[in-house]
């Protein structure tokens, strides 16, 4: 039974690859979004929760919400659900303007943050809700609940009441409940936040099966960023109400359109500085502190000598050395300050001169290195051009 | 960690259960007495019983007063569920504090002001008076309780749960039935109970708006000892207790099993 399991993933993640790769709608101007958000903005008395805000979602796509608790996105899936109208713009779900549709005919089934499990009817139940809404034969809801309780694995659990459950358990459950009835629009606030990792890992691949499967469009809010790279086809970074960059999640993480962006997802070294030189395809960037310049690759945004700017660097970009080495137009200088060992990488927290501390992560590729670095060593930072972004704002 | 019992503890507890029950033990015992004469014991007997059962007045009383209590019960729950609801859904509509303050009235109403009112407007509409008019006015001051005890339990109700019925294909109204209303019933039960409690207990209102055929038990009573105690309405109360411990012992067994669901 669990070799069939194991290989049907296998099998299936494949296929995900192949689908996913040449997935990308939006960058296809003739393509229609099947959701639109126009302009929308939501007001709660004196507080603005969503703020003009234009995002859309493609049909079969698979969107991600990330952002800072209390930035609005609850409120975004709250909106297409039905249970709140904006205060300002409009939502469109294919070619029709949602607002003023009740949620019990909208074609979007939501898997609300705080489960919202019926806690007087047991888990069988809470599952066949949706179908026994829509008058589905009983023997079809029967097989389609088992189907279902199998696919959350939560079969043995098919007659308890909800408080008899764990927490990872009862998220289980909701997320069965909102997608048996297979909606075109399926919105999962945080689904796995209480799930163990192995769990969380498999039921991923479970969503991502599922969503392929059954051609579903999903918008998930995740505070998991890992969850959001492995998952999404795009995610949609967000900030008190708006959204600060839209992107797959290689390009959010790789190319951050800000400052906010870059420290929001995964670490990041800013080191700050003034554009020198503009040359054809590199900048030189003075560092503020002090401590040299830096050849940074040029990229799309046009930038002028005099420009204050920053520079993000990811930790695992960065090269550490015990010599200065002659040949790297990129130097940062200081003293190993503190040293994580995580298992499969180290992260070396290096200060410089100026006192700032940078962040630099090494991949244990060997189980033992001759001399290994320790504090307060002296150190030598190097990195390539390309591994630098350049941020304006 | 059981806290060991000191002297004190027993003998407050003592005082306590005697203060309270003593005087009901009292009339149980000397509803079984076979002497007419209230303090002084004559040996057992069950004669009062049987007299009671003879008795037809008591027990036309005691049907008037079950049918009352029963129906007035019955529209106030209805009626008190859908102030409730209103109190704690609609929390900004023209008016709410007046209605607010409305529904609550009839719980700080002096009663006989209450049944003086009611007297006056079953008068000036002509209303002829006995069961319907007395359940009427039950009916009126029990509701305010019933929307007290359900408003509680709609206040800390997670609406959530309604908006997820809804998401999944449920109108508002089969939602209030198949969501709300399982698990708010326990109140609703709860505010009935009360309801016909109070409607079976009460003497004043009653005595105001009833008519000349119709007498409710506790009016009956309160006839029957101004008149001289007789043994019989002994005899009548510790009825009235049983049936009442019985109730009170299932409620609280069948809330305990709502609590914990079997498994
Ligand atoms: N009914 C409401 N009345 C007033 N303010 C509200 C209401 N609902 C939400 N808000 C406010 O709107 C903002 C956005 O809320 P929302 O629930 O969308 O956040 P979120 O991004 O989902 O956060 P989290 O990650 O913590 O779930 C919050 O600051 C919240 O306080
Ligand atoms: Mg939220």
């Amino acid at each position: 039974m669990t070799n069939v399991r194991t290989d049907a993933r296998k099998r299936d993640s494949l296929a995900i690859g192949a689908v996913r790769r040449d997935f990308a709608p939006w960058l296809d101007p003739a393509a229609k979004p099947l959701i639109r958000y126009e302009a929308v903005t939501k007001q709660y008395s004196d507080f603005v929760a969503v703020n003009n805000l234009t995002l859309n979602i493609y049909e079969r796509e698979f969107f991600c919400l990330l952002g800072p608790s209390g930035c609005g996105k609850t409120t975004l899936m709250r909106m297409l659900a039905g249970f709140e109208e904006p205060t300002a713009g409009r939502i469109l779900l294919g070619d029709q303007v949602v607002s003023g549709i009740p949620p019990y005919r909208r074609p979007v089934n939501m898997m609300f943050q705080s489960y919202a499990l019926f806690p007087h009817m047991n888990v069988e139940k809470n599952i066949a809700f949706g179908l026994v809404q829509d008058g589905v034969p009983k023997n079809e809801i029967a097989d389609r609940v088992a189907e279902t309780l199998r696919l959350v694995q939560l079969t043995p659990f098919a007659r308890r009441k909800p408080d008899q459950l764990s927490g990872g358990q009862r998220q289980r459950v909701a997320l069965a409940r909102a997608l048996i009835k297979r909606p075109k629009v399926l919105l999962l606030d945080e689904p796995l936040g209480a799930l163990d990792k192995k769990l969380r890992s498999e039921t991923q691949f479970e969503l991502m099966d599922l969503q392929v499967n059954l051609g579903m469009t999903f918008l998930v809010v995740t505070h998991d960023q890992e969850e959001a790279m492995v998952m999404a086809d795009r995610v949609a970074v967000m900030d008190k109400g708006t959204i600060k960059q839209i992107a797959p999640p290689g390009q959010v993480y790789e190319q951050p359109a800000s400052r906010y962006v870059a420290e929001f997802i995964g670490d990041v070294n800013i080191i700050e500085g003034k554009i020198a030189e503009v040359g054809e395809h590199q900048v030189r960037v003075t560092r503020s502190d002090g401590a040299g310049t830096l050849l940074i690759d040029l990229q799309n945004e046009p930038v002028s000598v005099g420009q204050e700017v920053a520079v993000a660097l990811r930790p695992e970009k960065l090269v550490l050395h015990r010599d200065l080495p002659t040949d790297t137009p990129n130097v940062l200088s200081g003293d190993i300050w503190d040293i994580g060992y995580l298992g499969d990488w180290t992260i070396y927290l290096v200060q410089l001169a100026s006192g700032q501390i940078v962040r630099v992560s090494r991949a244990n590729s060997r189980r033992f290195v001759e001399q290994p670095l320790t504090w307060d060593d002296k150190v030598h930072i190097t990195f390539a051009s390309e591994a630098g972004v350049l941020l304006t704002h | 960690m059981t806290r060991r019992w000191t002297l004190f503890d027993t003998t407050a507890l003592t005082f306590g259960f005697a203060f309270l029950y003593l005087p009901l033990l009292v009339l149980v015992v000397y509803s079984f007495n076979d002497s007419r004469l209230l303090n002084v014991w004559g040996g057992f007997s069950t004669r009062w019983y049987v007299e009671l059962w003879n008795d037809k007045v008591l027990l036309t009383a005691l049907r008037n007063s079950l049918g009352i209590a029963l129906f007035s019960a019955a529209i106030a729950t209805f009626f008190g569920t859908l102030a409730a609801l209103a109190l704690v859904r609609y929390t900004r509509f023209w008016g709410r504090p007046l209605f607010t303050g409305m529904v609550y009235a009839p719980m700080v109403m002096p009663e006989v002001v209450t049944g003086l009112s009611l007297l006056l407007f079953f008068v000036s509409i002509n209303a002829e008076r006995g069961f319907w008019t007395v359940t009427l006015a039950h009916t009126s001051f029990t509701m305010c309780y019933v929307a007290v005890v359900v408003q509680s339990r709609l206040v800390a109700f997670d609406r959530t749960l309604e908006e997820a019925a809804q998401d999944l294909g449920c109108p508002p109204l089969r939602t209030f039935f198949t969501i709300t209303l399982p698990l708010i019933a326990p109140s609703v039960l709860a505010g009935f109970l009360l309801a016909f409690t109070l409607s079976l207990d009460d003497v004043v209102i009653a005595s105001f708006v009833t008519g000349p055929g119709t007498s409710t038990l506790p009016i009956e009573i309160f006839n029957k000892a101004r008149r001289g105690l007789s043994p019989e309405i002994n005899a009548l109360s510790s009825l009235i207790l049983l049936v009442v411990t019985v109730a009170v012992v299932t409620s609280s067994l069948l809330s305990k099993r709502a609590l914990i669901p079997a498994r």
